[in-house]
């Protein structure tokens, strides 16, 4: 995964060519020494866009899952250890988020609020912190029953203690699980919604947008989509299978 | 089971209130005037005074959201700013190429899933196992988006076999359906091969060892029938992964479906429209996951009493 986090960070030190360089003589070049993997219809260096791109992934990707992750595993947590009314008013809440497949919410949002990277990493976190606080939450439920919490309880610790000291560290596990599927899950959204035309506007270097535009000229020049698209690919498996091995690591009795 | 039906249904009422409620807010999430937007800043002021008497943008917030649920009660989505028709009509007219495109997306995932998982379990850890897993998990990594375009490459571009773009013969279902269905095919596999495995670990499929039936019956005719039952489940759960991926796979294939009615409704700012599809899909949804429950309710008596 470092191969593509590391040359994304480093993208305006390594990338050979400006990105948003427009160059309408050599639109559609194909692969050559110069350009390695091409330049698209505005003879912009494909190779540069792609590392400027996996910026966007990285940031949209570890910015949703982090603000989602924090709010979801609060939230968890609260419904979790509270129970009781305040339970039922988050789950009702959380279940009426999960009544919008996919990524029908976000498409929803980014429609009104308007396409920019800020407003898709809002849409992608108002959805995207159920399923943490459901995961925290049935995982609380099965961990306050257990005798050292019971014990915590009795010694008169304050609840917040309880939760973040005692409960936390036990359920954090299958959150860092989640979190790596997660991700791989938000750099989809994220270059779905560019694809849409519905993220980063026109003409930004980021693989949703780079396989929005290489569409449109799928017949003359291919590399234009398949660069970006192999991109978004070889990330996502990275991710998947990290989030495989991570889980089989943590429960080993787990048959992924 | 009637009372577990109602007791459902019941439930349901809160969530698609709130399903409603969010989506009806959303027009006020618009920065700035909703009016403007739609119509551009050179509309005449009698045109945004029309549209916003008609979207009743003019009245307090309470009655908007009263006269709203009260029109979605007698089916009124509200009228297209760009068609002039209402809302349900246009989603009602698109609806049957969704629902094609859905059920061959279905057809590829299952068609490629029970056989891929099913041969997986049985083949545990070998080579055949770990390239079908690879496969597997390659299938859930490959965003449509990219799927759709390359597949036209190669079998409509390169070897001109099948033919893009709308709707048509059933020859112009194959591609959409697959683009829709791989990531599909590659959950089910999964969900299917561990639910083989389970089985066939089971008491019943030992007794049936020891009495010395062939690995082929017991298979085909005691482990895989059990074993289908959480595959059904999940089938009817991952109903909404296809309802969203339509929307990406329409875009694509330019399928006149709902997802595409929804882009188009983004595309050109009409928001009636937008909002009547995301609460169309929404309450879809809501009511095939229901659906789903009461199904697996009525295979496993268990459920009922939860």
């Amino acid at each position: 995964m470092m191969l593509f986090v590391l040359p994304a960070s480093l993208a305006p030190w390594i990338a050979p060519y400006d990105p948003e360089t427009i160059s309408l003589s050599e639109q559609l070049k194909p692969p050559s020494w110069e350009h390695p993997l091409g330049q698209d219809q505005n003879g912009s260096d494909i190779l540069s866009r792609l590392l400027y791109g996996g910026r966007i992934s990285m940031y949209v990707g570890f910015w949703v899952i982090g603000i989602s992750g924090t709010i979801g595993v609060l939230i968890g947590l609260i419904s979790g250890y509270y129970g009781g009314w305040l339970d039922t008013v988050l789950m009702r809440v959380v279940d009426i988020l999960l009544a919008f497949p996919g990524l029908l919410l976000a498409i929803a949002l980014v429609a009104v609020l308007g396409p920019n990277l800020n407003n898709v990493v809002i849409a992608l976190t108002a959805q995207g912190w159920v399923s943490y606080a459901r995961l925290v939450r049935g995982q609380v439920l099965s961990v306050r029953e257990q005798e050292f919490v019971l014990a915590a309880c009795t010694s008169g610790i304050s609840d917040n203690r309880i939760m973040f000291r005692h409960i936390l560290p036990n359920i954090i596990q299958p959150v860092i699980v989640q979190a790596t599927f997660n991700l791989a899950g938000t750099i989809i959204a994220e270059s779905s919604l560019s694809f849409l035309g519905l993220g980063v506007p026109s003409g930004t270097p980021s693989w949703g947008v780079m396989l929005s535009e290489g569409k449109d000229v799928l017949f003359e020049a291919p590399f234009v989509s398949i660069f970006p698209g192999l991109s978004i690919m070889v990330m996502v498996l990275l991710c998947n299978i990290l989030g495989d091995a991570l889980r089989d690591y943590f429960d080993p009795k787990i048959d992924s | 089971m009637i009372g577990f039906i109602l007791r459902r249904l019941l439930l349901l009422c809160p969530v698609l209130l709130g399903v409603i409620t969010l989506v009806f807010f959303l027009i006020h999430l618009i920065p700035g005037d909703p009016v403007e937007l739609m119509l551009g800043d050179s509309a005449f002021s009698a045109d945004k005074d029309e549209l916003r008497e008609q979207l009743g943008l003019n009245k307090p917030v309470y009655e908007q959201y009263g006269r709203y649920l009260t029109g979605l009660f007698k089916g009124d989505l509200g009228i297209s700013i760009h068609s002039r028709e209402p809302v349900l009509e246009n989603i009602v007219e698109r609806l049957p190429a969704t629902l094609e495109l859905m059920a061959g997306a279905m057809f590829v995932a299952i068609g490629l899933a029970i056989p891929l998982g099913l041969i997986s379990a049985v083949k545990r850890g070998s080579w055949i196992d770990q390239l079908a897993m690879f496969f597997s998990l390659l299938g859930v990594s490959i965003p449509n988006f990219w799927l759709g375009p390359m597949l036209i490459l190669l079998f409509a571009i390169q070897l001109d076999w099948l033919p893009v773009n709308e709707r048509g013969s059933f020859l112009h279902l194959i591609l959409p359906a697959i683009t829709l269905g791989t990531a599909l095919a590659s959950i089910l596999s999964r969900i299917t091969r561990s639910s083989v495995i389970e089985t066939l670990g089971t008491d019943y499929i030992r007794t049936a060892l020891s009495k010395g039936i062939s690995e082929f019956q017991i298979v085909t005719r005691h482990a895989f029938r059990n074993a289908l039952i959480p595959v059904v489940t999940v089938i009817g759960l991952q109903v909404g992964v296809l309802l969203s991926g339509a929307i990406i796979t329409e875009y694509i294939f330019d399928w006149p479906g709902l997802g595409l009615l929804l882009i188009e409704g983004i595309q050109t700012r009409d928001y009636p429209l937008v909002q009547g599809c995301v609460i169309f899909i929404a309450t879809s949804y809501v009511f095939v996951n229901l659906l789903t429950d009461l199904s697996y309710a009525l295979v496993d008596p268990r459920v009922r009493l939860q």
